[in-house]
C-alpha cells in the first residue's frame, strides 16, 4: 500500500504551476480548459491527469470518491483493462479537487426519463440540459454517474499511456512500436525482452500521448469481471483511512452543537464549559458552537454543558405541520408534468381507484458520524474530509478562512458511508472554521450521533396521489400527483446561490420514467414549500416514487383481478419490449405462480431489475439489484 | 492522571491517561489504532466492538483504566502472523462482506467472539449475534455469508449478493 498522503502532497500541485511540470495528453488535449492537476516529481511521469507512473508502480488517481461502492476498483479496472497493468500493481489515490475530474455525466441526472425510448422527450431533454449545464463544473461522485462518467474516459487514458510506453520502449529497443506488445506492466519485445513500465517512467515523460481506439469488448481480461477491491485488505485490518484516522502531532479535539432547528441563537452561557479541565476553547459559530478540548469526548460533554437558547424554525415544529405544508402544494400549479399520455381528464368507463400515500423524512446515518480534520497556518488550510464535492468544499472552506482556493489543499479520505450527505459542505466548513479560530492547531471535529441525526439534509418526505382505472383487467389510466420539496432547487441554492428554472425532473423520478404503457398516464410534480432541509439520498425520488407508483399499480391489479406480475408485464409489453422481457425472465426465474411470500420477494426482484435498466438505459444486463450510493 | 498497563495485540504497553479517557480513545489517539472506529459513542452501533480478556466489549462502554492488566485484542493484530488475513477477514474479502468497511472492524472482532463461543452457527445464531452490530452500507446478507463461511459451512445456498 502507498503511503497516499506522501504521495498526494508530493503530487498535487494545485493551480496554474501545476501546468508547467505536466506531461499531458490523450483525453486531456481534447479537455484544454481543464489542466492537468498532477505534476511529475523526479523519475516520475504523469500520463493524463488519471496515471501516475514511478519506480514503485502505477497509480490510478480517481476522480471519484470512495464510499463503499467500489468505484476506485471499477475506475482503476478500467484503466488497467487497456494499459496491460497486473491488478496487484496497481494503486488507487483520490484526485485532488480540479477542473480535470468534472462529472461529465451529471448532465445525465436531468435526462434520465424513459431513457428507453428518448425521442419522445427532446423537449424536455433541451430544457434538462439548460437546467443542468449549470452544474456542469463539479467534481462530484454522486447520482449514480461515475461508470457512465468514467467508462470511456478511464480506458482513453489507460490506451493512450499504453502506447505512449510502447513509443517510449520502441526508442530504447530501436524497434517499431507496431512490433511491440503489453502485458502484465511490461512491454514485450518480439525477442522476448520484457522491459517493466516503471523502468520507462523516466523516457515516457517526454513522449505525447498518441490518441487510440479502445480494445473491443472480446478482448476484455477485467471488466466485467469481479474483481478483487483495492481496498478490502486496508479495511479488514484496520489500516483503511478515515478523515477521523489523521493524527497530527499537537492536535486538539473538537465537537459542534448546532442549533437542531436549523436558525441561529438567541443567546449562550458557556462559563460552565470553559471551566471544565482540558477544554481550550468555546468558538461561536453564529448557528452555534463549537467546544475545542484534549480529547474527543471531553468535547463532547463539554458541549453539552454550555447553555443555549435556540431561535425557532422557519418550518412547522411538528411532523403534523410539515406534512400539511407537503399536502398544501397538491394544490400548486404542478413545476412538471413530463408524462401525459393519451387524456387523463376523458372519461373512461372501469372502476376506478384511488389512493394517497405518505413517505417521511429520512437521515443518511452514514456509519461514520461527519467529521473532517483541519490545520490553518494563517495563509494556509490543509483538510482531510471524506467528501463527494472536492471543488465545492475546497472553494467553500477557502472563503469562510478567507483565503484562495489555491491555498487550500484538501485531502479527500475514504468516507464510512457517503450517500449523498457528504456531497455536503457544512460539516468540512465547521471544521474550518474552528481551525481558523485557532491558527497553527490541528484540529479534528467529530460529530456526535445525535449531531449527525439531528443535522442531515434528509431523504424528503413526500405524499402521492393517485387515481386509476381499470377495466377488462388492464389499466387505462393513471393520475399521479407527487409533492414534495425540491432536493434540487434546495441544494443548488446551497451550493450556487440561485435555483435553476425550469421542471425539477429528478423529483418525479421513478414515477413519470417508468416503462409502463398506460394509455391515459400522467405524472405532475408539485414542489412543496418547506425549508427543512433536504438532500441527495440513495436514489433520492426513486425511493418514494418507486414505492408509490408501484405500490398503486398493485391495488390496480387488485382491483383489475389480475395477477400483478401479468399486470405490469402487459403495461410493458405495450411500452417497451426489453423491459416486458426482464419481467417475464424474472418471473420464470423465481417461479412465479402466484401470491405466497416467496413471491412477494420475487417482485421484489422484478421491480430492481427494472431499475437497474432504466439507469442503463435500457441496455443494462439487470442481473444484479445495485445499491445505488 | 493514571498509569495504566495492558497487553495489546500481544505487546505490553504503559501509559498515562486522564481517568476518564475511554478505552477507544485511548487505543485510537494513545495508541494509534485507528482501526477502531467510533460509530455511536453510546455503546449501540458496534463499530468499536474489541476483545478483552476473550470477551467482546464495546471500547466506547468502557474506561481505559478498566482494562488495566488486561489482555486486549483489536482489529489490527487479527491477521495472521505471516500477515495474511485470518480466516475472518479472508471471508469477509471472498463473500464481500464491507463495503465502505467502517463497521468491519466490528464485524470481525464479533464474529470471532462468535465463532469461539460457538463454531458452526447457523445463519440465524449469526443474525442474532450481530444485533448489536450495526451496517449502513450491505444490507447484513454478505456479513452473514462471511461468517458462515469463515466457520467452515458451506455457503453456496446462501443467495448470491
Ligand atoms: S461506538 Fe461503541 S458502540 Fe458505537
Ligand atoms: S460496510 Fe459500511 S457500514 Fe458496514
Amino acid at each position: 500500500m502507498a503511503n497516499i498522503r506522501k504521495i498526494a502532497r508530493r503530487t498535487f500541485l494545485i493551480g496554474s504551476a501545476a501546468i508547467a511540470g505536466g506531461v499531458a495528453f490523450g483525453v486531456y488535449q481534447l479537455r484544454k480548459d481543464a489542466p492537468n492537476p498532477l505534476v511529475a516529481g523526479a523519475g516520475e511521469a504523469v500520463l493524463t491527469p488519471f496515471i501516475l507512473l514511478n519506480q514503485d508502480g502505477v497509480t490510478v488517481i480517481a476522480p471519484r470518491a470512495e464510499m463503499g461502492q467500489g468505484v476506485q476498483t471499477t475506475l482503476a479496472a478500467l484503466v488497467a483493462e487497456e494499459m496491460d497493468v497486473a491488478w496487484a500493481d496497481i494503486t488507487v489515490l483520490h484526485g485532488p479537487p480540479a477542473q480535470a475530474y468534472y462529472n461529465q455525466a451529471l448532465l445525465g441526472i436531468a435526462l434520465p426519463f424513459r431513457h428507453y425510448a428518448d425521442t419522445d422527450f427532446r423537449h424536455s431533454l433541451r430544457q434538462g440540459i439548460g437546467q443542468i449545464g449549470k452544474l456542469l463544473h463539479l467534481q462530484v461522485t454522486g447520482g449514480s454517474t461515475s461508470m457512465k462518467d468514467g467508462y470511456e474516459r478511464m480506458r482513453h487514458a489507460g490506451a493512450s499511456a499504453r502506447e505512449a510506453l510502447k513509443l517510449a520502449a520502441a526508442a530504447q529497443l530501436g524497434v517499431a512500436a507496431s512490433d511491440l506488445r503489453t502485458a502484465d506492466s511490461h512491454v514485450i519485445a518480439p525477442d522476448g525482452t520484457r522491459i517493466a513500465y516503471t523502468a520507462l517512467a523516466e523516457a515516457v515523460r517526454d513522449i505525447d500521448l498518441p490518441d487510440v481506439e479502445l480494445r473491443p469488448r472480446s478482448e476484455w481480461k477485467y471488466l466485467g469481471k469481479s474483481m478483487p477491491r483495492v481496498d478490502m485488505l486496508a479495511k479488514a485490518t484496520g489500516t483503511a483511512q478515515f478523515a477521523g484516522d489523521v493524527q497530527i502531532e499537537g492536535m486538539q479535539f473538537a465537537t459542534v452543537r448546532i442549533n437542531p432547528k436549523r436558525a441561529g441563537m438567541v443567546s449562550y452561557d458557556d462559563t460552565a464549559a470553559r471551566t471544565m479541565d482540558g477544554v481550550t476553547a468555546v468558538i461561536d459559530l453564529g448557528d452555534g458552537i463549537a467546544v475545542v478540548a484534549s480529547n474527543t469526548w471531553l468535547a463532547m460533554q463539554a458541549a453539552q454543558a454550555v447553555d443555549i437558547v435556540w431561535q425557532d424554525a422557519a418550518y412547522p415544529a411538528e411532523t403534523a405541520g410539515m406534512m400539511a405544508a407537503i399536502a398544501a402544494a397538491f394544490d400548486l400549479e404542478p413545476n412538471s408534468t413530463v408524462r401525459d399520455d393519451g387524456d387523463v381528464t376523458a372519461a373512461i368507463e372501469g372502476t376506478e381507484i384511488v389512493a394517497e400515500y405518505t413517505v417521511p423524512f429520512l437521515a443518511h446515518a452514514t456509519m461514520e458520524p461527519m467529521n473532517a480534520t483541519a490545520l490553518f497556518t494563517g495563509d494556509r488550510l490543509e483538510i482531510w474530509t471524506g467528501n463527494q464535492a472536492p471543488v465545492m468544499t475546497r472553494d467553500k472552506c477557502a472563503a469562510v478562512a478567507g483565503i484562495a482556493p489555491e491555498a487550500v489543499t484538501v485531502h479527500t479520505t475514504l468516507m464510512g458511508g457517503g450517500f449523498g450527505r457528504r456531497a455536503e459542505t457544512d460539516y468540512s466548513v465547521q471544521a474550518t472554521r474552528i481551525a481558523a479560530a485557532l491558527p497553527g492547531t490541528p484540529i479534528r471535529m467529530t460529530w456526535t450521533r445525535e449531531e449527525d441525526m439531528r443535522h442531515d439534509f434528509y431523504r424528503p418526505a413526500a405524499m402521492a396521489r393517485f387515481r386509476g382505472v381499470v377495466a377488462d383487467g388492464a389499466a387505462q389510466l393513471i393520475d399521479g400527483q407527487i409533492a414534495a420539496p425540491s432536493v434540487f432547487q434546495q441544494s443548488s441554492f446551497r451550493q450556487m446561490g440561485q435555483v435553476p428554472p425550469g421542471p425539477d425532473r429528478a423529483h418525479v423520478e421513478g414515477a413519470a420514467d417508468q416503462p409502463y404503457g398506460v394509455p391515459n398516464f400522467r405524472i405532475t410534480g408539485h414542489l412543496a414549500d418547506l425549508a427543512v432541509p433536504v438532500g441527495f439520498w440513495r436514489s433520492v425520488a426513486a425511493s418514494f416514487n418507486g414505492f408509490f407508483l408501484d405500490t398503486f399499480i398493485d391495488e390496480m391489479a387488485h382491483a383489475a383481478g389480475t395477477d400483478p406480475l401479468q399486470f405490469r408485464l402487459a403495461l410493458a409489453e405495450r411500452e417497451h419490449a426489453p423491459s416486458a422481457g426482464v419481467i417475464r425472465a424474472v418471473g420464470e426465474m423465481c417461479g412465479w405462480t402466484g401470491r405466497n411470500t416467496r413471491q412477494y420477494r420475487a417482485r421484489c426482484g422484478v421491480l430492481s431489475f427494472l431499475r437497474d435498466r432504466h439507469r442503463t438505459g435500457g441496455r443494462g444486463r439487470g442481473h444484479r439489484a445495485r445499491h445505488p450510493h | 492522571m493514571a498509569s495504566v498497563a495492558m497487553v495489546v495485540n500481544g505487546k505490553s504497553i504503559t501509559r498515562e491517561v486522564e481517568g476518564r479517557t475511554l478505552l477507544v480513545d485511548f487505543l485510537r489517539d494513545d495508541l494509534r489504532l485507528t482501526g477502531t472506529h467510533v460509530g455511536c459513542d453510546t455503546s449501540q452501533c458496534g463499530a468499536c466492538v474489541v476483545h478483552v480478556n476473550g470477551q467482546s466489549v464495546k471500547a466506547c462502554a468502557m474506561f481505559a483504566i478498566e482494562a488495566d492488566g488486561a489482555e486486549v485484542a483489536t482489529i489490527e493484530g487479527q491477521a495472521n502472523k505471516d500477515g495474511s488475513l485470518n480466516v475472518i477477514q479472508q471471508a469477509f474479502q471472498d463473500h464481500h462482506g464491507l463495503q465502505c468497511g467502517f463497521c468491519t472492524p466490528g464485524m470481525v472482532m464479533t464474529a470471532a467472539a462468535l465463532l469461539k463461543e460457538n463454531p458452526k452457527p447457523t445463519e440465524a445464531e449469526v443474525r442474532s449475534y450481530l444485533e448489536g452490530n450495526i451496517c449502513r452500507c450491505t444490507g447484513y446478507h454478505n456479513i452473514v455469508k462471511a461468517i458462515m463461511a469463515a466457520s467452515g459451512q458451506d455457503v453456496t445456498a446462501i443467495a448470491a449478493e
